[in-house]
């Protein structure tokens, strides 16, 4: 049984978010690309398995401009056996249901039991191309996944939904896990790791090879804007802690009409 | 074909609170294409939805009764069936655990466009134009839709709820047909909290590197108590074990929108901000003068969360007396 996992390289969390002047998009000057924090979990979830005898081998997939690959060679260096990278400027600009398209397409003749990925991107926060590539593979999904178990081609998921519940999700091979925090710890590359990484297979593949551009798109990104500036309120520094308490409960209530 | 469909969802047998702002922001979309407001929901035991519905805006409810349990194949072969049998233009959905789950499966069944976790919208003649954060609220995008339904999931908390006085609508018989999904929920562990879901909550209280260990919590939660709070953590009490992931707010964990924030020990960083800065009112509780937190919150007190939490607990309770 070989594994998939869909990586996406995405600016770091800590990335100050500014945009361009048309507010067409964000300013990608000075962005620090990382691999997305929920693709990492879903590399070390792949890895352990097959370090357990489970898989064979783990390919990772991604698609997006050059610079994508630092983060297949990322996860080439956690211990990945080999990469696809789906790079084309006819993909720029593609929506989710372009991209599933794209990986559906990049996936044909790959022979797989297990796809994981992350739940979401924390770029476009979207969270749609996992679920629209099962649905165009026709396979079974299970979402924010924290646990998973695997016996034989039969598949049992954790899902995480509301109040820290759990449904436990049962399929049979192939299916696709989109992975949450709290499945592991991500391992970090090692230095031989990192060397190795670069001699790995990474096959690039083009929109005509996996049949889908941005010309697939269903949606448009009509334009961007910034959030509003929160003022900062007021702030109770003097005088004993019982009374400035009293004072901002009070406010909350009569004020902030918030209690 | 400019009817607008809302799939209520339910918690147990009763529609949750998404599902009435959802049929709320249908009215004024329905209002603008010109067609009527139509819901489905599916679920067991379920009556009397014409009317509980009906009061919100919806003129025909479809129900699917005698599924017990959530799959998305199946939830999204019944929906599919009714939207191909019912043309709506736009659909939305709850961005809950199971609306995020069920919509972009049903979008790509169906080869049309999904924009998700909606916070507003306006309408561009009977054009639905969608509005939607990214970078956990550091940003945001408007989203127009190439296909028809434009699908959306809406996020909790967000949209009003408009008039609740509407006649009962007519309901109408869906088929409880799974199509023979290939994954099955074959168990439900109960989470330990009784508190609603931090992305469903109006009060959070949260805590944060200052709140030292996993025991600590328990002043927040006597605060939570007390003002009917859900209890959540910021990275840095999650990653030092402090506190369990499905309470983590902020850019890797949930986006929450509360009445109430109010952070205990939270220095706020950037990503943390991302993920509670729409919250209405803020109170920040921090020993640190200097603490980014203290840059958003509309009240903020410079004290020792020890001290502080439990006082405030005190004055809420004669307060709230």
């Amino acid at each position: 049984m070989n594994i998939v996992v869909l990586c996406k390289q995405v600016p770091d969390t800590e990335s100050k978010i500014k945009l361009l002047g048309d507010n067409s998009n964000y300013d990608q000057e000075g962005i620090k690309w990382v691999l997305n924090v929920y693709d990492e979990y879903a590399v070390e979830e792949a890895l352990k398995t097959r370090e357990a005898g489970k898989a064979a081998k783990v390919t990772v997939l991604g698609l997006g401009p050059k610079r994508c690959e630092e983060a297949l060679r990322t996860a080439l260096a956690m211990g990945a056996d080999d990469a696809i990278h789906v790079e084309d400027p006819a993909l720029d600009g593609a929506d989710a249901f372009a991209v599933a398209k794209a990986l559906a397409g990049a996936l044909k003749g790959v022979d797989y039991g297990v796809i994981l990925c992350g739940k979401v991107a924390v770029d476009d926060d979207m969270g749609a191309v996992p679920q629209m590539l099962a649905e165009l593979l026709g396979i079974a999904q299970v979402t924010v996944v924290s646990k998973v178990e695997i016996e034989g081609d039969t598949v049992k998921a954790y899902r995480d939904v509301e109040g820290g519940a759990k449904e436990i999700v049962q399929a049979k091979m192939p299916v696709l896990l989109a992975a949450t925090k709290g499945l592991n710890e991500p391992r970090y590359a090692s230095l031989p790791g990192i060397m190795k990484a670069k001699r790995k297979p990474l096959v690039k593949k083009t929109a005509a090879d996996v049949g889908s551009s941005a010309a697939e798109n269903k949606t448009k990104v009509a334009g961007w804007s910034l959030p509003a500036a929160r003022l900062a309120g007021k702030v109770f520094k003097e005088g004993e802690l019982a009374d400035r308490v009293a004072q901002v409960v009070k406010l909350l209530r009569e004020e902030a009409k918030a209690l | 074909m400019s009817n607008v469909l809302v799939f209520a969802e339910l918690r147990g047998a009763e529609p949750k609170k998404v599902s009435f702002e959802m049929l709320s922001a249908a009215k004024q979309i329905a209002a603008a294409t010109g067609g009527q407001v139509i819901a489905a929901a599916i679920g067991d035991g379920l009556s009397g939805l014409g009317a509980k519905l009906g009061a919100y805006g919806a003129t025909k409810v479809f129900v699917a009764n005698g599924v017990a349990k959530y799959s998305t194949e199946g939830f999204a072969h019944i929906l599919a069936g009714l939207i191909k049998q019912e043309n709506p233009a736009v659909v939305l959905l709850g961005a809950t655990a199971q609306g995020k789950d069920l919509a972009p499966r049903l979008a790509a069944k169906l080869g049309v466009g999904l924009a998700s976790d909606i916070v507003g919208f306006r309408m561009d003649g009977n054009k639905f134009v969608a509005k939607r954060p990214v970078f956990a609220g550091k940003a945001f995008t408007e989203v127009t839709f190439l296909a028809a339904p434009a699908i959306a999931t809406v996020r909790p908390n967000v949209l009003p709820i408009g008039e609740t006085n509407g006649a009962a609508a007519a309901e109408a018989v869906l088929a409880a047909d799974l199509g023979g999904p290939k994954a099955q929920i074959i168990e439900i562990v109960a989470g330990v909290s009784k508190r609603l879901d931090l992305t469903e909550a109006d009060r959070i209280v949260s805590g944060g590197r200052g709140i030292k260990d996993k025991t600590n919590f328990k002043i927040l939660e006597e605060l939570a108590d007390v003002i009917g709070a859900s209890v959540g953590a910021s990275r840095a009490a999650v990653d030092a074990g402090y506190a369990d992931v499905s309470m983590q707010v902020g850019q890797t964990g949930k986006t929450v929108n509360p009445t109430l924030y109010v952070a205990c020990g939270i220095s706020g960083a950037i990503q943390h901000l991302a993920g509670m800065r729409t919250s209405k009112v803020i109170v920040a509780i921090n020993k640190d003068p200097e603490a980014p937190i203290f840059q958003v919150a509309d009240y903020g007190i410079i004290g020792d969360l020890f001290e502080a939490v439990p006082l405030m607990t005190a004055e809420a309770k004669k307060l709230l007396a």
